[in-house]
Protein backbone atom coordinates (compact mmCIF):
# COMPACT_ATOMS: atom_id res chain seq x y z
CA UNK A 1 0.00 0.00 0.00
CA UNK A 2 1.30 3.35 -0.30
CA UNK A 3 1.03 5.69 2.29
CA UNK A 4 -0.16 9.29 2.34
CA UNK A 5 3.01 10.93 1.83
CA UNK A 6 4.28 9.14 -1.28
CA UNK A 7 0.60 9.36 -2.39
CA UNK A 8 1.06 13.90 -2.08
CA UNK A 9 4.17 13.39 -3.59
CA UNK A 10 3.31 12.18 -6.91
CA UNK A 11 0.22 13.98 -6.83
CA UNK A 12 2.19 17.38 -6.72
CA UNK A 13 5.01 16.34 -9.08
CA UNK A 14 2.22 15.45 -11.55
CA UNK A 15 0.51 18.79 -10.84
CA UNK A 16 3.93 20.50 -11.71
CA UNK A 17 4.73 18.18 -14.60
CA UNK A 18 1.31 18.86 -16.24
CA UNK A 19 1.71 22.43 -15.69
CA UNK A 20 4.41 23.06 -17.35
CA UNK A 21 3.68 21.07 -20.61
CA UNK A 22 0.41 22.85 -20.52
CA UNK A 23 2.40 26.01 -20.86
CA UNK A 24 4.58 24.95 -23.28
CA UNK A 25 1.47 23.90 -25.70
CA UNK A 26 0.36 27.45 -24.89
CA UNK A 27 3.55 28.86 -26.42
CA UNK A 28 2.82 27.13 -29.66
CA UNK A 29 0.76 29.74 -31.17
CA UNK A 30 2.92 32.46 -30.20
CA UNK A 31 6.26 31.29 -31.58
CA UNK A 32 7.31 34.15 -33.22
CA UNK A 33 7.23 37.74 -31.69
CA UNK A 34 5.33 41.69 -32.18
CA UNK A 35 7.20 44.31 -32.27
CA UNK A 36 5.63 48.19 -32.89
CA UNK A 37 6.78 49.58 -36.40
CA UNK A 38 9.51 51.37 -37.25
CA UNK A 39 7.90 54.08 -38.58
CA UNK A 40 4.73 54.38 -36.52
CA UNK A 41 4.43 58.17 -34.74
CA UNK A 42 5.17 58.48 -31.47
CA UNK A 43 4.12 60.92 -28.97
CA UNK A 44 4.10 61.44 -25.49
CA UNK A 45 0.30 62.96 -25.80
CA UNK A 46 -1.18 63.26 -29.11
CA UNK A 47 -3.37 66.54 -29.67
CA UNK A 48 -5.45 68.55 -32.48
CA UNK A 49 -5.35 72.16 -33.14
CA UNK A 50 -8.82 73.42 -34.66
CA UNK A 51 -8.04 76.84 -36.30
CA UNK A 52 -11.53 77.57 -36.99
CA UNK A 53 -10.88 80.74 -38.81
CA UNK A 54 -9.42 78.61 -41.76
CA UNK A 55 -12.68 77.02 -41.74
CA UNK A 56 -14.27 79.92 -44.66
CA UNK A 57 -17.52 78.32 -45.05
CA UNK A 58 -19.85 74.99 -43.65
CA UNK A 59 -18.14 73.18 -46.88
CA UNK A 60 -15.11 73.20 -45.70
CA UNK A 61 -15.69 71.35 -42.43
CA UNK A 62 -18.44 69.07 -44.56
CA UNK A 63 -15.34 68.30 -47.03
CA UNK A 64 -13.17 67.43 -43.88
CA UNK A 65 -15.26 65.33 -42.35
CA UNK A 66 -16.56 63.62 -46.14
CA UNK A 67 -13.02 62.64 -45.97
CA UNK A 68 -12.66 61.15 -43.04
CA UNK A 69 -15.74 59.07 -42.94
CA UNK A 70 -14.89 57.96 -46.47
CA UNK A 71 -11.52 56.63 -44.92
CA UNK A 72 -12.88 55.31 -41.94
CA UNK A 73 -15.87 53.40 -43.58
CA UNK A 74 -18.19 55.56 -41.53
CA UNK A 75 -21.73 54.85 -43.11
CA UNK A 76 -23.44 57.32 -44.33
CA UNK A 77 -27.09 57.09 -42.41
CA UNK A 78 -29.65 60.44 -43.05
CA UNK A 79 -31.48 59.82 -39.55
CA UNK A 80 -30.65 61.84 -36.69
CA UNK A 81 -31.77 58.42 -34.57
CA UNK A 82 -29.16 56.40 -35.95
CA UNK A 83 -26.54 58.15 -37.86
CA UNK A 84 -22.92 57.69 -37.39
CA UNK A 85 -20.36 60.31 -37.12
CA UNK A 86 -16.88 60.93 -36.12
CA UNK A 87 -16.35 64.17 -36.99
CA UNK A 88 -19.29 67.00 -38.08
CA UNK A 89 -20.14 70.51 -37.94
CA UNK A 90 -21.60 72.58 -34.79
CA UNK A 91 -23.05 75.91 -33.94
CA UNK A 92 -21.21 77.80 -31.23
CA UNK A 93 -23.98 77.17 -28.95
CA UNK A 94 -23.32 73.09 -29.30
CA UNK A 95 -19.93 73.43 -29.71
CA UNK A 96 -19.56 76.20 -26.40
CA UNK A 97 -22.77 75.40 -24.37
CA UNK A 98 -21.28 76.97 -21.28
CA UNK A 99 -20.23 80.45 -23.14
CA UNK A 100 -23.51 81.24 -24.65
CA UNK A 101 -24.63 84.24 -24.22
CA UNK A 102 -27.77 86.23 -25.36
CA UNK A 103 -25.53 89.22 -26.23
CA UNK A 104 -23.42 87.08 -28.54
CA UNK A 105 -22.36 88.98 -31.33
CA UNK A 106 -24.24 87.55 -35.12
CA UNK A 107 -20.92 86.48 -36.21
CA UNK A 108 -20.03 84.41 -33.70
CA UNK A 109 -23.31 82.83 -33.25
CA UNK A 110 -22.93 81.80 -36.67
CA UNK A 111 -19.66 80.40 -36.58
CA UNK A 112 -19.57 76.82 -37.62
CA UNK A 113 -17.15 74.36 -35.55
CA UNK A 114 -15.79 70.83 -36.39
CA UNK A 115 -16.34 68.53 -33.49
CA UNK A 116 -15.06 65.61 -32.51
CA UNK A 117 -13.71 62.98 -29.77
CA UNK A 118 -11.59 65.06 -27.71
CA UNK A 119 -9.51 62.01 -26.99
CA UNK A 120 -9.46 63.57 -22.50
CA UNK A 121 -7.24 63.01 -20.73
CA UNK A 122 -9.87 61.47 -18.05
CA UNK A 123 -12.01 60.25 -20.27
CA UNK A 124 -15.37 59.48 -19.04
CA UNK A 125 -16.05 56.79 -21.39
CA UNK A 126 -12.95 54.75 -20.25
CA UNK A 127 -14.13 54.62 -16.70
CA UNK A 128 -17.62 53.52 -17.10
CA UNK A 129 -16.72 50.85 -20.29
CA UNK A 130 -17.69 47.41 -18.31
CA UNK A 131 -15.43 45.38 -20.70
CA UNK A 132 -12.19 47.58 -21.25
CA UNK A 133 -13.36 48.34 -24.86
CA UNK A 134 -12.55 51.42 -24.61
CA UNK A 135 -8.99 52.20 -23.31
CA UNK A 136 -6.81 55.07 -23.30
CA UNK A 137 -3.38 54.26 -24.84
CA UNK A 138 -0.16 55.54 -23.12
CA UNK A 139 0.12 57.92 -26.10
CA UNK A 140 -3.07 59.40 -25.04
CA UNK A 141 -5.35 58.31 -27.80
CA UNK A 142 -8.70 56.80 -26.24
CA UNK A 143 -9.28 53.92 -28.52
CA UNK A 144 -11.78 51.67 -29.20
CA UNK A 145 -11.54 47.57 -29.13
CA UNK A 146 -14.46 46.65 -31.29
CA UNK A 147 -14.05 42.88 -30.63
CA UNK A 148 -14.83 43.65 -26.95
CA UNK A 149 -17.24 46.33 -27.29
CA UNK A 150 -20.87 44.79 -25.76
CA UNK A 151 -23.13 47.68 -27.00
CA UNK A 152 -24.09 48.75 -23.86
CA UNK A 153 -23.76 52.10 -24.56
CA UNK A 154 -22.64 53.41 -20.95
CA UNK A 155 -20.06 55.07 -23.14
CA UNK A 156 -22.38 57.10 -24.73
CA UNK A 157 -24.25 58.17 -21.62
CA UNK A 158 -20.53 58.91 -20.40
CA UNK A 159 -19.29 61.32 -23.24
CA UNK A 160 -20.24 64.92 -22.55
CA UNK A 161 -19.38 65.96 -26.45
CA UNK A 162 -21.86 62.84 -27.65
CA UNK A 163 -19.12 62.01 -30.19
CA UNK A 164 -19.96 58.42 -29.42
CA UNK A 165 -22.49 56.87 -32.07
CA UNK A 166 -24.13 53.15 -31.94
CA UNK A 167 -24.72 50.71 -34.87
CA UNK A 168 -28.17 50.15 -34.50
CA UNK A 169 -28.05 47.73 -37.60
CA UNK A 170 -25.01 46.64 -39.70
CA UNK A 171 -23.66 49.49 -41.48
CA UNK A 172 -22.37 47.73 -44.53
CA UNK A 173 -25.16 48.49 -46.92
CA UNK A 174 -24.93 52.34 -46.26
CA UNK A 175 -21.11 52.63 -47.16
CA UNK A 176 -20.70 53.80 -50.83
CA UNK A 177 -17.60 52.49 -51.41
CA UNK A 178 -15.93 50.26 -48.80
CA UNK A 179 -11.87 51.04 -48.06
CA UNK A 180 -10.60 47.60 -47.93
CA UNK A 181 -7.77 49.20 -45.81
CA UNK A 182 -9.83 49.57 -43.40
CA UNK A 183 -12.51 47.30 -41.50
CA UNK A 184 -16.09 48.33 -40.78
CA UNK A 185 -18.02 48.28 -37.83
CA UNK A 186 -20.99 45.55 -37.62
CA UNK A 187 -24.21 45.71 -35.69
CA UNK A 188 -24.30 46.10 -31.81
CA UNK A 189 -20.70 48.29 -31.62
CA UNK A 190 -20.67 52.06 -30.71
CA UNK A 191 -17.78 53.65 -32.43
CA UNK A 192 -15.95 57.07 -32.83
CA UNK A 193 -13.09 58.96 -34.00
CA UNK A 194 -9.78 56.96 -33.14
CA UNK A 195 -7.45 59.85 -33.97
CA UNK A 196 -6.21 57.68 -36.93
CA UNK A 197 -4.12 55.61 -34.79
CA UNK A 198 -3.78 52.89 -37.43
CA UNK A 199 -2.28 56.00 -39.83
CA UNK A 200 -0.01 57.06 -37.04
CA UNK A 201 1.29 53.51 -36.44
CA UNK A 202 2.10 53.59 -40.19
CA UNK A 203 3.92 57.23 -39.80
CA UNK A 204 1.15 59.46 -41.39
CA UNK A 205 -1.02 61.83 -40.40
CA UNK A 206 -4.50 61.95 -38.95
CA UNK A 207 -7.24 62.06 -42.87
CA UNK A 208 -9.10 65.40 -41.53
CA UNK A 209 -5.81 66.97 -40.85
CA UNK A 210 -4.40 66.00 -43.95
CA UNK A 211 -7.36 66.96 -45.96
CA UNK A 212 -7.97 70.40 -44.05
CA UNK A 213 -5.21 71.99 -45.78
CA UNK A 214 -3.25 73.34 -42.33
CA UNK A 215 -6.60 74.58 -40.37
CA UNK A 216 -6.33 71.37 -38.36
CA UNK A 217 -3.02 70.93 -36.55
CA UNK A 218 -2.08 67.57 -35.54
CA UNK A 219 1.14 66.41 -32.80
CA UNK A 220 2.65 65.85 -29.49
CA UNK A 221 1.19 68.03 -27.26
CA UNK A 222 4.35 66.63 -24.81
CA UNK A 223 7.18 68.32 -26.82
CA UNK A 224 7.37 71.65 -26.89
CA UNK A 225 8.74 72.01 -29.73
CA UNK A 226 5.74 70.27 -31.74
CA UNK A 227 3.82 72.37 -34.54
CA UNK A 228 0.94 71.99 -32.42
CA UNK A 229 2.36 73.27 -29.08
CA UNK A 230 3.73 76.42 -30.82
CA UNK A 231 0.45 77.57 -32.47
CA UNK A 232 -0.65 77.36 -28.98
CA UNK A 233 1.94 79.47 -27.39
CA UNK A 234 1.02 82.15 -30.19
CA UNK A 235 -3.05 81.90 -30.07
CA UNK A 236 -5.60 82.60 -27.47
CA UNK A 237 -7.26 78.80 -27.10
CA UNK A 238 -10.89 77.30 -26.11
CA UNK A 239 -11.10 73.44 -25.05
CA UNK A 240 -14.57 72.26 -25.09
CA UNK A 241 -16.50 72.02 -21.30
CA UNK A 242 -13.23 72.08 -19.63
CA UNK A 243 -15.14 72.79 -16.22
CA UNK A 244 -15.85 69.08 -16.76
CA UNK A 245 -12.39 68.10 -15.59
CA UNK A 246 -11.85 65.46 -18.78
CA UNK A 247 -9.05 67.51 -20.03
CA UNK A 248 -10.11 67.27 -23.60
CA UNK A 249 -7.07 67.36 -26.16
CA UNK A 250 -8.57 68.92 -28.92
CA UNK A 251 -8.10 72.83 -28.93
CA UNK A 252 -9.71 75.35 -31.37
CA UNK A 253 -8.42 78.62 -32.10
CA UNK A 254 -10.98 81.24 -33.03
CA UNK A 255 -9.53 84.52 -33.97
CA UNK A 256 -6.90 83.06 -36.42
CA UNK A 257 -3.34 84.46 -35.68
CA UNK A 258 -3.25 87.26 -33.50
CA UNK A 259 -3.04 89.74 -36.86
CA UNK A 260 -5.64 92.07 -35.73
CA UNK A 261 -3.73 94.16 -33.07
CA UNK B 1 -35.28 -10.14 -10.54
CA UNK B 2 -36.22 -7.71 -13.12
CA UNK B 3 -39.54 -6.60 -13.81
CA UNK B 4 -40.80 -6.34 -17.26
CA UNK B 5 -37.16 -7.24 -17.88
CA UNK B 6 -38.00 -7.58 -21.76
CA UNK B 7 -39.41 -4.20 -22.29
CA UNK B 8 -37.03 -2.85 -20.65
CA UNK B 9 -34.28 -3.99 -22.23
CA UNK B 10 -35.95 -3.75 -25.84
CA UNK B 11 -36.34 -0.15 -24.58
CA UNK B 12 -32.91 0.55 -24.05
CA UNK B 13 -31.71 -1.11 -27.27
CA UNK B 14 -33.78 1.21 -29.18
CA UNK B 15 -33.09 4.06 -27.21
CA UNK B 16 -29.86 3.32 -28.46
CA UNK B 17 -30.59 2.95 -31.92
CA UNK B 18 -32.25 6.51 -31.78
CA UNK B 19 -29.36 8.12 -30.08
CA UNK B 20 -26.78 6.86 -32.71
CA UNK B 21 -28.67 6.88 -35.48
CA UNK B 22 -26.71 9.98 -37.26
CA UNK B 23 -24.03 7.57 -37.10
CA UNK B 24 -25.25 4.87 -38.63
CA UNK B 25 -27.24 7.14 -41.27
CA UNK B 26 -24.08 8.28 -42.20
CA UNK B 27 -21.70 5.15 -42.41
CA UNK B 28 -19.74 5.47 -45.78
CA UNK B 29 -21.34 8.84 -47.19
CA UNK B 30 -18.34 11.18 -45.72
CA UNK B 31 -18.56 14.59 -47.07
CA UNK B 32 -15.30 15.55 -49.74
CA UNK B 33 -12.83 17.44 -47.44
CA UNK B 34 -12.95 20.81 -48.40
CA UNK B 35 -10.32 21.85 -51.62
CA UNK B 36 -8.79 25.31 -50.63
CA UNK B 37 -7.78 27.17 -53.42
CA UNK B 38 -4.31 29.54 -53.42
CA UNK B 39 -5.53 30.88 -56.70
CA UNK B 40 -5.44 34.28 -56.73
CA UNK B 41 -3.52 37.34 -58.48
CA UNK B 42 -1.22 37.89 -55.66
CA UNK B 43 -0.46 34.72 -54.98
CA UNK B 44 0.00 33.96 -58.67
CA UNK B 45 2.42 36.41 -58.36
CA UNK B 46 4.93 35.27 -55.85
CA UNK B 47 8.30 33.52 -56.87
CA UNK B 48 7.98 31.76 -53.54
CA UNK B 49 4.27 30.59 -52.70
CA UNK B 50 4.63 31.23 -48.57
CA UNK B 51 2.46 32.28 -46.27
CA UNK B 52 4.10 33.64 -43.16
CA UNK B 53 4.86 30.69 -41.30
CA UNK B 54 4.61 26.76 -42.53
CA UNK B 55 1.07 25.39 -43.56
CA UNK B 56 1.16 23.07 -41.48
CA UNK B 57 1.66 25.75 -38.43
CA UNK B 58 -1.26 27.98 -40.21
CA UNK B 59 -3.40 25.64 -40.77
CA UNK B 60 -3.32 24.63 -36.97
CA UNK B 61 -2.95 27.43 -35.23
CA UNK B 62 -4.42 30.84 -37.49
CA UNK B 63 -7.05 30.98 -35.05
CA UNK B 64 -4.79 31.35 -32.18
CA UNK B 65 -2.60 33.69 -34.29
CA UNK B 66 -4.95 36.02 -35.31
CA UNK B 67 -6.42 36.22 -31.75
CA UNK B 68 -2.84 37.28 -30.16
CA UNK B 69 -2.72 39.54 -33.35
CA UNK B 70 -5.87 41.25 -32.28
CA UNK B 71 -4.88 42.59 -29.16
CA UNK B 72 -1.06 43.03 -29.92
CA UNK B 73 -2.08 45.48 -31.99
CA UNK B 74 -5.38 46.76 -30.70
CA UNK B 75 -4.34 46.86 -27.14
CA UNK B 76 -0.48 46.99 -27.60
CA UNK B 77 0.25 48.69 -30.51
CA UNK B 78 2.75 46.08 -31.92
CA UNK B 79 2.02 46.18 -35.56
CA UNK B 80 4.39 43.92 -36.92
CA UNK B 81 4.93 40.44 -36.81
CA UNK B 82 8.50 39.03 -36.75
CA UNK B 83 7.90 35.09 -38.08
CA UNK B 84 10.04 32.56 -37.33
CA UNK B 85 12.44 32.40 -40.31
CA UNK B 86 13.14 36.39 -39.27
CA UNK B 87 11.06 38.14 -41.92
CA UNK B 88 8.71 41.22 -40.74
CA UNK B 89 5.01 41.71 -41.80
CA UNK B 90 2.34 44.15 -40.99
CA UNK B 91 -0.16 42.37 -38.75
CA UNK B 92 -2.96 43.12 -40.56
CA UNK B 93 -6.22 40.74 -41.26
CA UNK B 94 -7.45 43.06 -43.85
CA UNK B 95 -4.01 44.67 -45.28
CA UNK B 96 -1.66 41.29 -45.00
CA UNK B 97 -3.99 38.33 -44.91
CA UNK B 98 -6.63 39.05 -46.93
CA UNK B 99 -4.09 40.90 -49.85
CA UNK B 100 -3.15 37.38 -51.03
CA UNK B 101 -5.94 35.43 -49.63
CA UNK B 102 -8.28 37.45 -51.73
CA UNK B 103 -10.85 34.60 -52.56
CA UNK B 104 -12.79 34.47 -49.23
CA UNK B 105 -15.36 31.40 -50.44
CA UNK B 106 -12.75 29.31 -52.07
CA UNK B 107 -9.85 29.79 -48.97
CA UNK B 108 -12.00 30.34 -45.61
CA UNK B 109 -14.99 29.72 -46.46
CA UNK B 110 -14.39 26.14 -47.70
CA UNK B 111 -12.81 24.69 -44.37
CA UNK B 112 -14.88 27.11 -42.15
CA UNK B 113 -18.30 25.52 -43.87
CA UNK B 114 -16.78 21.86 -43.75
CA UNK B 115 -15.92 22.25 -39.86
CA UNK B 116 -19.20 24.12 -39.00
CA UNK B 117 -17.34 27.30 -37.78
CA UNK B 118 -18.80 30.73 -38.22
CA UNK B 119 -16.34 32.99 -36.78
CA UNK B 120 -17.49 36.62 -36.59
CA UNK B 121 -14.06 38.45 -38.29
CA UNK B 122 -16.33 39.05 -41.22
CA UNK B 123 -18.68 40.92 -39.79
CA UNK B 124 -16.22 43.97 -39.87
CA UNK B 125 -12.91 42.54 -41.42
CA UNK B 126 -13.07 41.79 -45.34
CA UNK B 127 -15.76 44.01 -46.31
CA UNK B 128 -13.71 44.94 -49.42
CA UNK B 129 -12.94 41.60 -50.97
CA UNK B 130 -16.05 39.38 -52.86
CA UNK B 131 -17.98 37.05 -50.65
Amino acid sequence: MMNRRDFLKIMASLGIGSALVLEGIDRIGTAADTIPGSKNLQAGHWGMVIDVSKFKTPEDIQRVAAACHKYHNVPEINDPQHEIKWIWQEDFEHTFAELESEYLSEKVKQMQFPVLCNHCENPACVRVCPTQATFKRPDGIVAMDYHRCIGCRYCMAACPYGARSFNFFDPRPYIEEINSAVPTRTKGVVEKCTFCMERLDKGQQPVCAEASGGAIIFGDLSDPDSPVRKVLRDNFFLRRKVELGTGPSVYYIIGGGGSNA
Amino acid sequence: MMYNGGKIITGLIIFALIITAPFWLNIGQADEPPEISLDTPVINQLSEKECIESAEFMRSQHPQLLNDWRDQVVREGKTVYTSSSGKEYQISLDNTCLQCHSNRSEFCDACHAYTSVDPYCWDCHGGGIAK
